[in-house]
Parts: structure tokens; C-alpha cells; sequence
């Protein structure tokens, strides 16, 4: 049994050399690893930034400083609290809404679009139909009706509500390639293995699209952020705490673009905003790489 | 269909598989067209049945009915006896598992996602033949060294695009041998491989056909490779999704009845020059292959048929009889002529 023992030790190495692939990979393409820095960077400030800064208190003597003041790197905002303390904290819940709602979409999406596609029949019917009603409610008056009704200040509320309106768009995609994916040979050949629907649907056909599917959820966490600043800088959303879409929204409300002293104050969220969602777009070429095993060896 | 019925099934065992009056109309906007004809087929177990034609004759329609891919519009495809589709749900499982399809192009038939030794032990897992990842490596090492691809453990780790056409073809075989299959139907598995490559495949599926016992559907559209591979077997030729010929392979090679099948010899190129001057060839009166939408009342060779009989060949359709000792043809001409004994130049191995 000495040939037997080989694979099982080459087995227990892939791990490991997976891993060492998957960075290499990253460095592959400059600006996939330029991106990855950035949102690795970003989210890495805005998870373990807050517990260094001190906590920000209102200061009337201290108000709209300009950037540059010494002890106010981006000067201050019309109550007087620092503008780079309430940058660090800001992202934590927009990044956190960003990524638990196109998680949820994602998730919609793949398992009611494979699902559609390969029953066919009258589970197809049921998520069609379904996924056409949402798709011609439009979502950010449904966001501002519901905003209106419910409070929603929890991220947690908020991120399955964008998340939970977002799945149409990707599902029909998703139906789509699986009705290509699931004629295909190799499916054919599951099936006469019988090796069950849910295997042949998430093991056998999905990763064939893992690139496609994770470019889409990278897409899905710039569009959700873009809905969660929109609805605060539209005050639909309860502006308690503080994040970058609530200190786009005050410094907004305030006029901040007319003040020379102030433009610290209301560029620092959008260029936060921008370079996160530029981040998670270049990721998205590495990743490519990453999850193509044709293009990962090369 | 007499004949059929009479010669191979004549043993009092059930065949492993068979195919009944099986048709396979497709609805199209030109009408329906007939891909597969009322055939009547059956493989024993260990048994070679080599089906021949050429493209869209209706073969590999005929293949996929074998395989439960596909559901005839008429007729009954029997496993061990039993109609597969009025089989319960654990029973058709059974028959997925016991018959095995291996595709043409193994390019397309192994997933480029998976490793090798994902794509083998997936089903060796899942079907519990064997327990936990460490026994279905080693079980994965021997059935690729069964089919040849040794050292068996540079594989495992593999991706299919890291290896050759021959070899993406021997893993299609090793999966299909995963689950200790009864038949295993081969649609052109060879066609799409170098000729080098070709002759060690065949040479392989050969060895697998003796020392496992597996029947084999072994579909080709070259007379060659069924001679090769069916030796022992037998031979049905299909013509526009009927069978015209059937017999044992021998017999359908070397004292070939029907006009198609003497015409489909008699196109076989040989390597000597001279030879092939002064082989005798039937003489086509047409090369068009009608098209399935408009088939050709009669005989549906009858246009092409250089034994063409007016009257005779374009009324009725002809029954596949028996012409001689266990070969039957599907031709009036040769029906009411008899066969005649083998044609003496080539003699009968």
C-alpha cells in the first residue's frame, strides 16, 4: 500500500500551496493588488481605528476649523468635533451594511437562480414572476415608504433591507448562465452518476461561475453602499450615531460647500466613499485569477 | 421484429438492456422529424454492441434512450427487464448507476473546476462505496491505473486542463467505472482523439471489456473501430434512425447484405493503392442524405440505392428480416433475392 500513501500526503499540502496561490495571484495583476491594499486598508482603519481615537464631544469654541489646524488633521465640523475621529468611525457601518447586503443578495441570487434554471417548471415560473415584481418597484422610493413607516437605525435591519430588494437583477443573470452551464457534458455526466440535485447545482455548476458570481457580489457591495449614502443624505434613514453617509448629510444640510473651511468636512466622506468602492472594483480583476484554476497556474 | 427477437434474445437469460420499437420524434418548426425509427435493439450482459452510421443517423439519440438521458416518444427501453421509466425513484437510481455513459468530447465532459480526484471520488463518496477521503484516494489511484494513467498520484491534484485529449478521455472512463457499471455506452469516445492516442484507448476499453465483464453500447460512425473493438460482438447499422443491418460483427464486416452497409465497406480506403483500384465499389446514385424533416417514402435508401427497384423499394417500408444464419437486413431486394453465401473474396474469420 505503499504507492496509496502518496495522494493522501499530496492532499494534505494543497491547503497550504492554495493559499500561497492565491496570493500570488493577487500580486499578478497591479491594479487587482492595488485594490485589495485599499480595501483591506480601509476596512482594517475602520474595524480596529475607533478603539485608538478619543471620543469625539461637541466644542463650541472650536467650530469649523479648517483642515491642516494643528489637532484637527480635517479640521472640524460646524459643532466643533474633529473630522478624522469621525472618519475612522464612520465606515464600520457602511462597510458592514455594504457586505452583509450583497451577501444576502448574493445568497438569493445563486440559490434561487440555479434553483430556476435547473428544475425549470414551476419553481422557474414562481421565481420569475417573483423577481419581476421586485424589479419594478423602485427601490429607493420603496426604501424611503418603508423609512418613513419603521426605524431604521439597526445596520443589521438596514442591511437585509437593502439586501432583500437587490437579488432580482442578479438572479436573472445567474438563471441565465446555469441554463447554459447545466447542458453541458460534465452535468450530464453527474447526473448519470446520481450524485443529487443540490451536489450537481452547488458543486458541479456553480464554481463555474464563482468568478462571475463574485465580481457580481463585489458590484452588489458598491451598489449597496451607494443606496445606504443615499438614503442618509436624502434623511430617510435616522441620523443617530455617526457614519459617512450621516456626515455627508450634516455637512450637506449645513451648507458646508460654501465655506472654504468646511470643504475638509464634507469631501473627507466622499473621497472615503470613492476610494472604497474604486478599491472593490480593481479587486475584482484579481479574483478573477483567483477562482479560474486555468488562469491561476499560468 | 422477428429476426431480432429470434437471434440474440433466443438464450433464455434477459438481456441487460433493451430497446424496444423505440422512436424519438422531435416537434420542430419543420415539421417532426424522426431521429430514431421504431428500433429494436439489445445488449447482453458483457456483451459488445457496436451501433454504426453515419452523422444523424440517429445513433446517439438512440444512445441517450439507452442512457435514461432522454425519454422516447414510443416505445419501451427495458433495464434488466423492467421499463426505466415506470421505475420507482430508488430503482431509476439504481439504473443511473448502472449504466454509464462516456462522451465524445473530453473536453467538455470532465468539469474544468474540479480536480481529478474530486471528479472520481465524488461519486465513490456519495454512493458510499467507499468510506472517508483517505480509501477513495486509494480507490481513485486504482481505477486510473486501470485505465492507464500511471503513475496514478500525479493525476489526483490534476485540473482536466492540465491534461491531453487521450488522457481527459481515460479519466471519463475511470469516472464511469467509479460505480462497477453493467453497460457502459461509449458515443464516439474516440472520434475526437489523435489516431495514435485512439488505438491505446480502444485498446484499453478492450482490455476493460474482458477483464471486467461490462457490456459495452460502443457507438462509431467507422466500420474500423467497430471491427476492432465488436470483434466478438455484435453490429447494428443504422440509416436516417432505422436499423438497416444487424448482425454479428464479422458477418455485417466481411459479407455485408444490405446495399448501405456494403457501400459504408466498401468507402474503407485501402492502404494499397492497387487494392483500392480495383476493389469493388457500389456505385451510389445519389451522395445527398435526405433530410430527416422529408424522409423518402419506402425504403428511405432508396434514392440512393444502386439496387433500386422501381415499385418495389419506394412503396413500402422494409422489415428488418433475417437474410442468413443470425444477420438480418432491411431490403426488399435482398429479402426476396436471398443473400446468397459470402461473397467468396472475403472469406469469414
Amino acid at each position: 500500500m505503499t504507492e496509496a500513501t502518496i495522494p493522501v500526503t499530496a492532499i494534505g499540502t494543497t491547503g497550504v500551496s492554495r493559499f500561497a496561490g492565491i496570493l500570488n495571484s493577487l500580486r499578478r495583476s497591479p491594479a487587482g493588488f492595488i485594490g485589495f491594499v485599499i480595501v483591506a486598508l480601509l476596512i482594517l482603519i475602520s474595524a480596529i481605528g475607533p478603539f485608538f481615537t478619543p471620543d469625539v464631544a461637541p466644542n463650541v469654541k472650536e467650530i469649523l476649523l479648517p483642515a491642516g489646524t494643528s489637532g484637527h488633521l480635517l479640521g472640524t465640523d460646524n459643532e466643533g468635533k474633529d473630522v478624522l475621529i469621525q472618519m475612522i468611525s464612520g465606515g464600520r457601518t457602511v462597510i458592514f451594511v455594504g457586505f452583509v447586503a450583497a451577501a444576502i443578495s448574493t445568497a438569493l441570487a445563486i440559490v434561487l437562480g440555479s434553483l430556476a434554471a435547473y428544475l425549470g417548471g414551476w419553481v422557474d415560473s414562481v421565481v420569475v414572476t417573483l423577481a419581476d415584481v421586485f424589479l419594478t418597484v423602485p427601490q429607493i422610493v420603496l426604501l424611503a415608504v418603508l423609512g418613513a413607516f419603521f426605524k431604521l437605525d439597526s445596520p443589521v435591519l438596514l442591511a437585509l433591507l437593502v439586501g432583500g430588494l437587490s437579488w432580482p437583477v442578479l438572479t436573472r443573470a445567474v438563471r441565465a448562465q446555469v441554463f447554459s452551464l447545466k447542458e453541458r457534458e460534465f452535468v450530464e455526466a453527474a447526473r448519470l452518476l446520481d450524485l443529487g440535485t443540490p451536489r450537481v447545482v452547488f458543486v458541479e455548476i456553480l464554481p463555474n461561475m464563482a468568478s462571475f458570481i463574485l465580481m457580481n457580489f463585489m458590484i452588489g457591495v458598491t451598489n449597496a453602499i451607494y443606496q445606504l449614502v443615499g438614503l442618509y443624505l436624502l434623511g430617510l434613514a435616522p441620523l443617530t450615531g455617526s457614519n459617512w453617509g450621516i456626515m455627508l448629510n450634516r455637512a450637506w444640510i449645513a451648507g458646508a460647500i460654501f465655506n472654504d473651511n468646511s470643504l475638509a468636512w464634507i469631501l473627507s466622506p466622499i473621497v472615503a466613499i470613492i476610494l472604497l468602492l474604486l478599491g472593490l472594483v480593481m479587486m475584482t480583476r484579481s479574483l478573477e485569477e483567483i477562482l479560474n484554476p486555468r488562469l491561476r497556474d499560468r | 421484429m422477428s429476426a431480432l427477437e429470434e437471434a440474440p434474445v433466443a438464450e433464455t437469460r434477459t438481456p441487460l438492456m433493451t430497446l424496444d420499437g423505440v422512436s424519438q420524434v422531435f416537434d420542430t418548426k419543420a415539421g417532426p422529424i424522426r431521429a430514431v425509427d421504431g428500433i429494436n435493439l439489445s445488449v447482453n450482459p458483457g456483451e459488445v454492441l457496436c451501433l454504426v452510421g453515419e452523422s444523424g443517423s440517429g445513433k446517439t439519440t438512440a444512445a441517450r434512450m439507452a442512457a435514461g438521458l432522454a425519454r422516447p416518444t414510443s416505445g419501451r427501453v427495458a433495464f434488466d427487464g423492467t421499463d426505466i421509466w415506470s421505475m420507482k425513484r430508488n430503482d431509476f437510481g439504481a439504473f443511473r448507476r448502472s449504466v454509464q455513459y462516456v462522451h465524445q468530447d473530453p473536453y467538455a465532459s470532465l468539469n474544468p473546476t474540479r480536480t481529478i480526484q474530486q471528479t472520481i471520488t465524488a461519486p465513490l463518496l456519495k454512493h458510499g462505496v467507499v468510506k472517508g477521503s483517505k480509501a477513495a484516494a486509494e480507490k481513485a489511484v486504482e481505477l486510473l491505473t486501470k485505465v492507464d494513467l500511471t503513475p496514478a498520484e500525479n493525476f489526483l491534484p490534476k485540473y482536466p486542463h492540465q491534461l491531453s485529449g487521450g488522457q481527459r478521455q481515460r479519466v471519463a472512463v475511470a469516472r464511469a467505472l467509479t460505480l462497477d457499471p453493467k453497460l457502459i455506452i461509449a458515443d464516439e469516445s474516440t472520434s475526437m482523439l489523435d489516431v495514435s492516442i485512439r488505438i491505446s484507448v480502444l485498446a484499453m476499453l478492450g482490455r476493460l471489456r474482458d477483464d471486467l465483464g461490462v457490456g459495452f453500447l460502443f457507438i462509431t460512425h467507422d466500420l474500423a473501430i467497430a471491427k476492432y473493438f465488436g470483434w466478438n460482438g455484435k453490429t447494428a447499422v443504422m440509416y436516417l434512425g432505422r436499423i438497416v443491418e444487424f448482425g454479428p460483427t464479422p458477418k455485417i464486416i466481411n459479407a455485408p447484405t444490405h446495399p448501405y452497409t456494403r457501400a459504408l465497406i466498401d468507402a474503407i480506403p485501402e492502404p494499397d493503392p492497387d487494392l483500392t483500384k480495383t476493389k469493388g465499389r457500389e456505385t451510389l446514385r445519389s451522395l445527398e442524405i435526405p433530410s430527416l424533416a422529408h424522409l423518402p417514402g419506402g425504403c428511405s435508401f432508396h434514392p440512393r440505392c444502386p439496387q433500386f427497384e422501381d415499385g418495389l423499394c419506394d412503396g413500402v417500408v422494409p422489415e428488418l428480416v433475417e437474410v442468413r444464419s443470425g444477420q438480418s437486413a432491411a431490403c426488399h431486394v435482398v429479402a426476396r433475392d436471398g443473400a446468397g453465401e459470402v461473397r467468396p473474396d472475403e472469406p469469414v474469420a
